[in-house]
């Protein structure tokens, strides 16, 4: 019973958050709204057995991401605050943008909801943190050192690319 | 037979994954500045995230690869937020503004 509230807490924090992130004018707005999003997708990733993961959103998503964005709003004022298009374009762009964001939720649920799922698998491997550190230092150690090149080649890439243009008055 | 738990019903997550996707590509196409866009660009990975999560959760032999696989791409998802975000910086810096509307020139 309290589970399923937590559950439903979850979910509602999510949407609720994402509908933030979408919707509102104010860009630091955003930002909170995808902050909200991201708690409300650590929940859900707790309840499907990944405690590693739910720790590693809240870490990743809104310690790291969301503080960097709002560096970025500090630094470059993206305000969308007046209105410098006409109303009619605006609104025929957003029922545009309503359609088609309709449809494809309209088909992936169609897709994905529908069909019965809960056939058993058979599994090799549990879902526990050390399962995910044995896997990581074996299987997939090519792919983990790969990624933190790739982490490295982009903060050269960001320092390279920020840096051009300084000397200009 | 009842039907099982609401956690244990994997259409749930399927749904809040397709809804996450839908309301990302509507603000993508929404919004007016690159940073709005950059925004919902980042519910679109949390929607893979979690449809990857679910999918490992309900239908994986293997319950290790799907959360590996979800730790890859977050560790992607932060590379790209630092490269488009310093793009962002060097954009405002020469055409002080970050709206898409004004960044209509090309130098070829």
């Amino acid at each position: 019973m309290i589970v399923g509230a937590i559950f439903l807490l979850c979910i509602a924090t999510t949407v609720v958050g994402a509908l933030i992130a979408a919707l509102t004018a104010r860009i630091i707005r955003s930002v909170c709204g995808l902050m909200i999003c991201c708690i409300g997708l650590a929940g859900l990733y707790y309840f499907l057995h990944s405690p590693f993961l739910a720790l590693m959103e809240i870490l990743i998503y809104v310690g790291a991401v969301c503080v960097t964005i709002v560096f970025a709003v500090m630094l470059a004022e993206p305000e969308e605050g007046v209105r410098d298009e006409k109303r009619g374009a605006t609104l025929l762009w957003g029922g545009f943008a309503l359609l088609v964001s309709a449809a494809i939720f309209w088909g992936l649920w169609h897709l994905g909801a529908r069909q019965d799922w809960t056939a058993p698998v058979t599994r090799v491997n549990d879902f526990s943190i050390s399962a995910i550190g044995k896997s990581l230092l074996t299987t997939y150690s090519m792919a983990f050192e790969l990624i933190s090149l790739a982490l490295l080649v982009a903060i050269i890439g960001a320092l390279a690319i920020a840096r051009t243009g300084r000397t200009k008055p | 037979m009842n039907p099982p738990p609401l956690p244990e019903r994997p259409d749930i997550y399927f749904t809040v994954a397709a809804f996450l996707l839908a309301i990302g590509i509507f603000g993508l196409l929404r919004r007016r500045t690159l940073i709005g866009m950059l925004i919902s660009g980042e519910l679109i990975f949390s929607a893979a995230s979690l449809n990857l999560m679910a999918f490992n959760r309900f239908r994986a032999p293997d319950p290790a690869v799907g959360q590996i696989f979800v730790l890859f791409l977050m560790g992607l998802a932060a590379a790209e937020i630092a490269i488009a975000l310093s793009i962002i910086i060097a954009v405002y810096r020469n055409y002080r503004s970050v709206k898409t509307r004004e960044l209509s020139e090309l130098k070829g």
